[in-house]
């Protein structure tokens, strides 16, 4: 579904990316880990072209993202990100945000955006905050509806950048309840992480990024309890 | 005793003179109201302008594009001329210069002057509205699947024109005073009818008094009605 070849990033003289080789399938879930600063976001950014690469090749359902000649817009409707920041939109109400995307891309219409827009409410429990503004939400709730907002485009793919980072948390558990829900209707995706017990439980295969490469991936529970890296093994033993 | 008596029967008569003969008062409302016109409409055509000319730049700044860098500069050309130069030139410029009918709507003229010079003014206070916007709103829009200018439509031009509301509630007032200039070019606005009253009673100190008296009102009034709608837009979003 997801395939880089090659991909670098480089800021300025700062190369974050040194090469990235992988190959993300239907329905798989990839969690990324690493030390602060590795380029995990980076990576994930690279993934929608948040971040134009500097080298190497990005192909997503086959079509080659990184070609200018396609189309990056219509490419973004079907990857949905989800920020640590939740970047809910602050002048909209909860169903306006998450109808905005399908009304305006003419996914939908109106009637049929709300429609789907209350289905996905009512699944995490905060239909009547439809009519809220997001700062009357919690940081939980804030994040739910940001992952619904992506959701509502019917995305064939999942990014999310430490979605449970900036939570307090007693809200970290809905949060992750909520991404386990879609992996297991088998969602594909691609999750930067610090919770390894998600990583352990939910992952098909873990990424450690170090030095700007893959240095090292797995099955979860090899990659927990065998990890060969010594620079993962150091960084595990710091966070487990 | 007797002589500030008079003085005062003649300071009376004079405003007298200045208001009510030849129902002199309406010509104040009406000049008042080409006064509120010319500041309503070429603050919203400063707004138009001012969005353009900011989403233009900001755009300019990011993008690779040649032709969008180049308008760019073209935009920070108009805005340093037009706060380079002085608005009485710049309104007499476009007067005698564009305008050269002579049937042209003076209203008209000085609509698009004043409308082209607050451009200027409200693209740069655009401008630090679009830049004040948390740049994961653009993100998230284009994550969505918006391009730049939906993201910019859509998601943070209507957070920077709300933040802004009260610098452009602000430039409205600016204008209410810096129209009076308007006069030059025969637009008969409440101080080219306080002059015009002043030749009619060879005594121009009154109705002059009067004009700056009614600004004056119309100003504060203006100004305290922008900080009640201010401390409602704070009240609006507790972070
Ligand atoms: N826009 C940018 N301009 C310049 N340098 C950047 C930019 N974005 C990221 N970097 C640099 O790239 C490196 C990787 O950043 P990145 O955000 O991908 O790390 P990360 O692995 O996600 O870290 P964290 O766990 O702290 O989120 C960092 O050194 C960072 O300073
Ligand atoms: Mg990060």
């Amino acid at each position: 579904m997801i395939v880089t070849k090659q991909l670098k990033k480089a800021f300025g003289n700062h190369e974050v990316l040194k090469g990235i080789d992988q190959h993300i399938k239907q329905g798989e879930k990839v969690v990324v880990i690493g030390p602060s600063g590795s380029g995990k976001s980076t990576f994930l950014r690279c993934l929608n072209l948040l971040e134009e690469p500097t080298g190497g090749e990005i192909w997503f359902e086959g079509v080659n993202i990184t070609d200018q000649h396609n189309d990056i817009n219509k490419m973004r409707q079907k990857m949905g990100m989800v920020f640590q920041q939740f970047n809910l939109f602050p002048h909209l109400s909860v169903l306006e945000n998450i109808t905005l995307a399908p009304i305006k891309l003419k996914k939908n219409t109106r009637e049929a955006a709300n429609e789907r827009a209350m289905e996905l409410l009512r699944r995490i429990g905060l239909e009547e905050k439809a009519t809220a503004f997001p700062n009357q939400l919690s940081g939980g709730q804030k994040q739910r509806i940001a992952i619904v907002r992506a959701l509502a485009m019917d995305p064939d793919v999942m990014l999310f950048d430490e979605p449970t980072s900036a939570l307090d948390p007693e809200m970290v558990g809905e949060v992750l309840e909520l991404m386990r829900e879609l992996a297991n209707e088998g969602m594909t995706m691609v999750v930067v992480t610090h919770e390894m017990g998600f990583a352990r439980e939910v992952a098909n295969r873990v990424l450690f990024i170090d030095d700007g490469i893959v240095k090292e991936e797995n099955e979860p529970s090899d990659f927990f309890s065998h990890p060969k890296d010594p620079r993962l093994q150091e960084f595990l033993s710091k966070v487990l | 005793m007797n002589t500030i008596l008079e003085k005062l029967q003649n300071i009376y008569d004079s405003f007298y003179n200045a208001i009510v003969p030849e129902q002199r008062y309406l010509a104040y409302i009406n000049g008042l109201k080409i006064t509120l016109i010319i500041s309503l409409f070429a603050v919203l055509l400063g707004v138009v302008i001012g969005v353009i000319v900011a989403v233009i730049k900001v755009c300019g700044a990011h993008t690779k594009v040649l032709i969008v860098r180049l308008l760019g500069k073209l935009c920070d050309l108009y805005i340093t001329v037009i706060r380079g130069t002085p608005l009485m030139v710049q309104l007499l410029i476009i007067y005698n210069l564009i305008f050269t009918s002579r049937d042209t709507n003076p209203i008209l003229v000085g609509t698009v002057c004043f409308g082209i010079n607050s451009g200027a003014y409200v693209a740069e206070i655009v401008r630090a509205g679009i830049n004040a916007v948390d740049s994961g709103q653009m993100e998230a829009g284009r994550s969505l699947g918006f391009n730049w200018l939906q993201t910019m439509w859509y998601i943070i031009l209507p957070q920077a024109i709300k933040n802004i509301l009260p610098a452009l509630g602000n430039e409205f007032i600016v204008l209410v005073k810096e129209t009076s200039v308007a006069s030059v070019i025969a637009v008969n606005d409440l101080t080219k009818n306080a002059q015009y009253i002043g030749s009619r009673t060879w005594d121009l100190i009154p109705p002059l008094l009067i004009a700056a008296a009614i600004y004056l009102v119309i100003v504060v009034v203006l100004g305290r009605l922008l900080n009640i709608l201010e401390r409602r837009l704070a009240k609006g979003d507790r972070h």
